[in-house]
This record gives C-alpha cells, structure tokens and sequence, in this order.
C-alpha cells in the first residue's frame, strides 16, 4: 500500500494520479483464522484494526454482507462530541474524543474531524441547571465545556430564531473540541490501514449460520463458504439480536429502531458549529458538511423496525424543529434522507463485554451514538479480545448489568429502549 | 408545506395504517407505540433473574412480530398489533384487554 504524502502524491502527478495501489486487498477467506471479527462497520474494523497495531495479533478477518462504508457507516450525522457525565461512560468517550484528534495521522488517511465546536441549545432555566450539572462533571474529569450566556451565542450563531420560537433560546452548553468528521474517509481509512497490517476484510460475505458446541463457537457459515474461528467478535449494532440468535443464545436487552437523517442541497457557508435544539425543547441537530449540504436529525422514528427507511411523520417532525431554531432554512431543498437501524439497548448505553460462549465477544447496543464511539470501541474491544478481560472504563458495560442494578441510564428514562434516543 | 411533501409521499417512504376496532383505520401518528406483546410478568414473588428477563431481554423479532400501540389521539384503547418489522405489513388487530375486545365486537 502506497502512503499518502506530498511526495507520493508529487510523483503520481507524472502518471495523471492513476497509478494508486488500491486501498484494501480483497483476498478469498482462508479455512481458518485465529479471530473473526462480523461486521465491517466502522466498530468491526477499529477492532481489527486496533487488534494488529496494538496488540499485534495476526491471521484476522473481518466479515462483511455487503461493502464497506455501506451500512451505518453510511447512515449517520457524523457528529463526534464526549458530553457524557456517568462513570464509565465519560471516560470512554473522552478516550474517543481523543483518538479522534489524531486519526488521520494514525491511519494516514484524512477522516476531514473538524472540531468546530458542538453546541447544545437550552431552552427553560431548569435545562440550564441540568446542561450546568453535566458539562461541571465533564470539567471535573478534565474534558472542556462550558455555558454560553445568550449574548455569546448570539454573537457566535447570529442567525439562530431569537425573537418568537416556541421555546426561547436561552443559551447554550458548549464543547469546543466536539465535532465531525467525514464518515466515508472514516471507514474506509480504518479499513486501509486494518489491511496494511495483515486483516482480510471479506465484503460480500454474510454470516448464515453459527456452528457451535456447548461452550464455544467452531466455525461460521457464510455465503462465501465454511470459516473456522479461534476467537469471534460480533460487531453487527442493528442486527445484533438476529446473529444473537442465529448463535442460539436467546434474547438481549436490545430493540432494533430506525432513525433518519436528512441532506440538503448544497448551500454558501452558513453554519460553523453543530447546532443541537435538545435540552428542554424537541430533538434536532444539525451542521453543515464541507460539500455546503446542511446535514440534520431528529428523533427515532418511535416504533421497532429493521426496514432502512423511515416514515414520514418524522420528516414533518423535523422540519418543524428545523424551522423552529433556523427560520431561514425555509426554502431549502431537500436531497436525500435515509434511515438507518440502530440497536436500541434497554438503558441507552453499550455493551463490549464476553458472553455465554468462551469464544464469542458481544460490541453492540450505540443506540444513537455509534458514529463518535467507533475508535474507543474498536481500542477497547480489542483489548477485551486479546487480554480476554475488559478494561476498567467498560467493565460494567456488559449483558449482567440489568439484573446487579446498575443500569448506565445516562438520560435517566428507564428501560423503554425508544426512549433512549 | 403541500408542495414540500408530495414529492417525498410518492417514494418509498411510508405511513402505517392502523385498523382501530373502536375508531377504525387511522395514521399511526395519532398512535404511541408500546412495545413487545409477547412479554408475560412473573408472579411477584418470582426470582430478579425471571424478572430481570421480562423487564429487560428482548426477542427483537426480525419479521412478524406481536406489539402494543396505544390510541393517545383517539380512543384511548391499548391494542395488540401483528405487524411486520420488516415491511410494516399488519397481519392483525385487536383490543389487548379481552372484556374491551368483547364491547368492540359488539360495536362492529
């Protein structure tokens, strides 16, 4: 594999750009590997990833369905932020955070993070007490945030609706170093640099079956043939029940829900920050990519569902809220929207953690926040695999946590996986 | 606002349609979902580990499943819906309390 440099990049000018290597290998399954990891999301290949640099294992496959970059990694608002305040849960996503400050150097591919501030509209007094309460843990644990009065806000997003929104805009919690980042380059750059250190990626190769004794897993039927595994890490999040099942192990504390999300054409540059209208009014986010798309969310779409498409009563949901906060929006077209199925878990937090079988490690339930979790995810699950332990920050991030009774609720909504989002 | 959504009604994005046995067949926007219909409640004095089951563990079917949807905007009934989480499909619908579903019969 070529790195990419300004030398490489000079040189390949005399050749028009076209003598590129290609980016990963595509290479027939091999009979056996030492792990397998299903799911060659942006999870999945982290893990490999993640796996052969800092753990130095080899002989590594990661399964695929259909292509890479073609699921969820596809699917999401690209949104990177670590505004978390339960134990375990900041941590991990603060290690994220940072990860994320330097991953187009690891990978040697531009993932295009952007760290242009993540800002979270409050609405009512008491959403500045509660935005106060969690952005003062975050500082206490040494992550940046801070509270906008509205004089700052205005003077930062001038065109935001203050004058006669539903709920008045009062302020905002603030993390500077939050963020996007492109998700292509994401995936794709996990995926290259995965292959350059030795991990088969095997696209169109669906898992159909799961051969397994009593305590382990033996081997996986897939549509490109048997493959026996040492060591198997489910990183599937949207289907995790039906390979659950598939591996004959009953049910999880996880719903499949589907959440859009939605592009617009292309416009001048408009908005510097990620717009959040989520504490104390509706559920809207929002930020503009680098092609000039405004790019936003809302709400699930409030019933179980496996279909990747969403319905409309949460388009009109959204577009309201989008006109409630920015008024000028009106006219704007709208290109695509989409939705993707996300696992929903039963207290809105994830599971990296083993399971009943020796060999099978679970990396499942992002609820809404898969996109921004994936290097962490990748870093600790691969440290659960290789030492066979988890790591402190998601020790209690497991299946056993519902019944000890220490559910991570960050939201605080009980065990009803649609409200989570 | 018109001109804004019949383009988008003529793709694939859809509506469900519930067919209430009390108000008839309605948008699902005037219904909240509830969840799961196959889960039964242990007795009360049953173990965490049974109770940790129904509250917590989900069979997150993959097709045909049996669900609760609740009529906030209309009658108010609780109802047990069959419906596919795949295409949408409703197979069927019925008051989840059997003394209410008696009353709708009569109704129809």
């Amino acid at each position: 594999m070529t790195r990419f440099n300004a030398w490489n990049v000079f040189k390949n000018g005399f050749t028009g750009q076209k003598n590129w290597d290609r980016q990963w290998r595509d290479p027939e399954p091999k009979k056996e590997y030492d792990i397998i990891i299903i799911g060659g999301g942006l999870h999945g290949l982290a893990t490999a990833y993640y796996l052969a640099k800092n753990h130095n294992k080899k002989n590594i496959a990661v399964l695929e369905k259909g292509w890479i970059g073609g699921g969820n990694a596809g699917r999401n608002t690209t949104i990177v932020r670590s505004n978390y305040m339960l134990p375990g849960n900041h941590e991990f996503y603060e290690h994220s955070l940072k990860l994320w400050e330097n991953l187009s150097h690891d990978l040697n591919y531009n993932v295009m993070f952007s760290q242009r501030a993540h800002v979270s509209l409050y609405h009512s007094p008491g959403a500045k007490d509660g935005a106060a309460r969690r952005y003062n843990i975050m500082r206490l644990h040494g992550t940046d945030a801070e509270l906008w009065d509205l004089d700052t806000l205005k003077k930062n997003i001038p065109h935001l609706n203050y004058n006669d929104a539903r709920f008045p805009i009062m302020g905002a919690a603030v993390q500077r170093r939050a963020g996007n980042a492109r998700h292509d380059s994401t995936v794709w750059g996990y995926a290259r640099a995965a292959d350059s250190l030795g991990v088969d990626i095997l696209q169109n190769c669906e898992v159909t079956g799961v051969k397994r004794s009593q305590n382990n897993i033996e081997s996986l039927e897939t549509s490109r043939g048997n493959i026996k595994a040492k060591k198997v890490g489910f990183a599937v999040a949207g289907h995790t029940s039906v390979l659950w099942q598939m591996a004959g192990l009953g049910n999880l504390p996880i719903e499949s829900h589907k959440l859009q999300a939605f592009v617009t054409e292309a416009v001048k540059p408009l908005l510097d920050h990620v717009v959040v209208y989520g504490v104390g009014g509706a559920h809207f986010y929002i930020s503009q990519s680098d092609k000039g798309s405004m790019v936003f969310g809302g709400d699930l779409d409030w019933y179980k569902s496996y279909a990747q498409r969403g319905n409309l009563p949460m388009v009109q949901d959204t577009a309201e809220a989008a006109m409630a906060i920015m008024p000028c929006l009106g006219r704007i077209r709208l290109l695509r929207h989409w939705a993707g199925v996300m696992d929903m878990s039963m207290d809105g937090s994830f599971f990296i953690c083993k399971t009943p079988l020796s060999n099978l490690y679970l990396n499942a339930g992002w609820n809404y926040g898969g996109f921004k979790a994936s290097p962490a995810s990748g870093w600790y699950f691969a440290d659960l695999i290789a030492n066979e332990q988890p790591h402190k920050h998601v020790q209690n991030h497991n299946l056993e946590r519902f019944e000890k009774g220490i559910n991570i609720d960050e939201r605080g909504a009980g065990p009803d996986p649609k409200l989570h989002g | 606002m018109n001109g804004v959504l019949v383009p988008i009604q003529n793709c694939t994005v859809d509506m469900i349609r519930i067919k209430c046995p009390y108000c008839g067949e309605r948008d699902h926007s005037e219904f909240t979902y509830g969840g799961d219909a196959s889960i039964k409640y242990p007795a009360l004095d049953a173990s965490e580990s049974e109770w940790t089951k129904a509250i917590f563990f989900r069979e997150n079917i993959r097709g045909m499943q049996k669900e609760t949807w609740h009529h906030t905007n209309g009658c108010r009934l609780w109802l047990e819906v069959e419906r596919s989480t795949i295409t949408h499909e409703i197979k069927s619908v019925k008051a989840c309390h059997p003394q209410i579903e008696k009353i709708t019969k009569n109704k129809s």
